[in-house]
């Protein structure tokens, strides 16, 4: 295939724009939720406080910047929670059980989720199963199989302590010590610059707006959209493996019975962030900042001592108020 | 027989406990009648060889549902129950839902469970209210239930093994007022809102605290599923919501493990007093470090055993009490490694 010949994506002038008024409304969102909090409590606009968030966040924002690619094509991945809890035990089996270089289990962990997004990739894109199926069904293969490699048992990472330090530790804290931020942060800020890269910058992000903005249109303009979009879902099974290390590290253990629900709290961030459902739309920025109007919105009303089922109903609310937000806009332009 | 001897060994040690009572709690306050209940030391186990051959004749089947299967305390019940099957030449299963959370998975296990025309059930109700219908069928169709771990709030199981969560839970209170000397802010991280434990050890902590120590104030009470992330994530904001804080109880595995994340994410080992429930290698590791101050434990082995046990007791048509007392005891890092205690800890 020439890629040459293939044609510009649909991405116009307008979209970005339109990008940049949804980026808006959500920071927006963001600001406000910040402020509010500040001025209710003084525990919160603390650096403590902050680098909680910021930890809380960095999870849930790793599992987030993956599923937005999924999510821009269109489609959905409901297996992210539980590949990641399948990739933290391939890396616990790796460096406690085999006793093998932390850096090697990185390795296979993040595998371990890029593989299980190929063989979504591979069920949805060749063998046309819906993508609500397929990532349904890997939900259930990743959780049975991680209970099974783990044999039911947390894996810890004591004989490595080097491993904790890519969640916990602080290279950022050594340069400068008042900002010991964790790791944890950084890895997620990180995977977000990479991912915006790869989705404003090269072929595979291109073609991710391409299929979710008019798949058949980019079939027939000469694109291999099976090959495309299975690449799509195994970078976002690769980042679901990320989060599994950085999860683990974070817990200093791998705990194989964690992980579902996960990925509806992901797939919340990135529709907070103004990445449309019904595809073609979205940014990681958006998507980041959506992360972290859920963990401020969380800590907030924690730090407020509201009620945990408020927490959880206002969440909601947000939610859908984001969604609701984004059709207001369209109707508009 | 292997499993006879480890039952012995555990009689026998569970004896031994009995007698050090004094040992267990050196510097235990003197508030605490909790803390002298202990299970019945003479028990003697019901199954000798004449019961198991009479037994094994009647290929009896004992299904038995527990609230989980991943933790390590569920594997520890396990155990306890596969000793007291082979013990008694009797066949069980040993089954649970993924998480604590699963109400309705657990439902559908013991109604699974019914139809296979059990001779007798061994059940641990994840919602103390939900399962009363199909216990129900169980007693209809004459089918006699044994609780075990969390009771149900009804009279048709026979008996139920369990640790006396409220009990348990005024003990970590007492030694948590003790250890933080008296006064100040304490919170809790505990599993969930539904399960008869949840609720038990919520409440034995909170209205011991409540009724003698009016010095001590709980600020926050949360609920993390037992899910470590979660846990470690609620505990955070809980510390950083209250500078002042003096203590936290976790009330569960996940939940204790969430907080000393949370401390020491927050560089604050050693500041707070720290006390946990049940063991594993974390929570264990953290007291031996003296990041955590001490837990209460349960003796997961023995309420396994108690329940399959007890079950065909019922069958038998042995007379059984309404509950029977696995017993629960402080543990810190003077008394970690006492034989004991460490018979009563799994990692």
């Amino acid at each position: 295939m020439d890629i040459s010949v293939a044609p510009k994506p649909p991405v116009s002038r307008s979209l970005v724009r339109s990008d940049a008024t949804r980026r808006l409304l959500a920071f927006g969102a963001l600001i406000v939720l910040v402020v509010a909090f500040s001025l209710a409590s003084e525990n919160f606009f603390t650096f403590n406080n902050i680098k909680g968030i910021l930890l809380a966040t960095s999870v849930n924002g790793i599992l987030a910047i993956g599923v937005t690619f999924v999510i821009i094509t269109g489609g959905i991945d409901l297996s992210i929670g539980t590949v990641m809890t399948f990739s933290s035990v391939m890396a616990g089996v790796i460096i406690t059980n085999e006793g093998l270089p932390v850096p090697l289990g990185v390795a296979v962990g993040v595998g371990t989720g890029a593989l299980c997004g190929l063989i979504n990739g591979i069920v949805i894109a060749r063998m046309k199963v819906p993508p609500f199926i397929t990532t349904l069904g890997m939900m259930y293969i990743a959780k049975g199989l991680a209970l099974i490699i783990s044999e039911l048992r947390p894996i810890y990472f004591n004989s490595a302590p080097v491993f904790r330090d890519i969640a916990m530790g602080s290279l950022l804290g050594e340069v400068v010590p008042e900002f010991d931020i964790p790791n944890a942060v950084l890895v997620m800020f990180g995977a977000a610059l990479l991912a915006g890269f790869i989705l404003t910058s090269t072929i595979l992000g291109r073609y991710t707006f391409s299929l979710g903005s008019n798949e058949e249109a980019t079939r027939l303009s000469g694109v291999n959209a099976a090959l495309w979009k299975t690449a799509v879902y195994t970078v976002c099974g690769a980042f679901a493996g990320l989060g599994g290390v950085v999860m683990a590290a974070r817990l200093n253990s791998a705990q194989p019975a964690l992980g579902q629900g996960y990925e509806l709290d992901a797939i919340a961030a990135v529709v907070i962030g103004g990445t449309s459902l019904s595809g073609g739309e979205g940014t990681i920025m958006g998507t980041i900042i959506g992360a972290f109007v859920m963990s401020v919105l969380v800590n907030g009303l924690r730090i407020m001592s509201v009620p945990q089922e408020w927490q959880t109903v206002v969440t909601g609310a947000i939610l859908v108020g984001a969604v609701y937000m984004d059709i207001i806009r369209r109707r508009g332009s | 027989m292997k499993s006879t001897k480890l039952f012995s060994i555990l009689f026998a040690l569970m004896l031994a406990l009995t007698v050090s009572v004094g040992v267990v709690y050196p510097q235990g306050p003197d508030e605490t009648p909790a803390a002298t209940e202990e299970p019945e030391a003479e028990r003697v186990p019901y199954c000798t060889e004449e019961v198991r051959a009479e037994l094994e004749a009647q290929d009896i089947y004992i299904p038995v549902i527990s609230k989980g299967f991943q933790h390590q305390f569920w594997q520890a019940v396990k155990q306890g129950a596969e000793m007291a099957a082979e013990d008694c030449g009797v066949t069980i299963t040993f089954e649970g839902p993924e998480t604590e959370a699963m109400v309705d998975k657990q439902l559908e296990m013991l109604q699974t469970a019914l139809d296979k025309e059990p001779d007798a059930i061994a059940f641990a109700a994840l919602d103390s209210q939900a399962a009363i219908p199909l216990l129900e069928r169980a007693q209809e169709e004459g089918i006699p239930v044994v609780g075990f771990d969390s009771g149900v709030d009804s009279d048709i199981p026979v008996t139920t093994a369990a640790t006396d969560n409220v009990a348990a839970a005024a003990l970590a209170a007492d030694m948590m007022v003790e250890l933080i000397g008296g006064e100040g802010q304490v919170a809790v991280i505990a599993h969930d809102q539904t399960s008869r434990t949840g609720i038990d050890r919520v409440d034995g902590f909170k209205n011991r605290i409540e009724e003698e120590y009016p010095d001590v104030e709980i600020v926050d009470i949360q609920y993390g599923a037992g899910d470590q992330l979660k846990s470690t994530d609620l505990a955070n904001a809980i510390i950083l919501a209250h500078p002042d804080l003096k203590g936290f109880f976790g009330a569960n595995e996940g939940s204790i493990i969430g907080v000393l994340n949370a401390v020491a994410e927050q560089g604050k080992e050693g500041e707070l007093v720290v006390i946990g429930y049940d063991s594993g290698v974390q929570q264990m590791d953290a007291i031996r470090a003296g990041t955590e101050a001490g837990a209460i434990t349960q003796d997961p082995i023995g309420i396994g055993y108690y329940a399959v046990e007890a079950a065909i007791m019922a069958l038998q048509g042995e007379e059984l009490p309404e509950i029977i007392d696995t017993g629960f005891h402080w543990y810190d890092a003077s008394n970690i490694d006492d034989e004991a205690i460490a018979a009563l800890l799994y990692e």
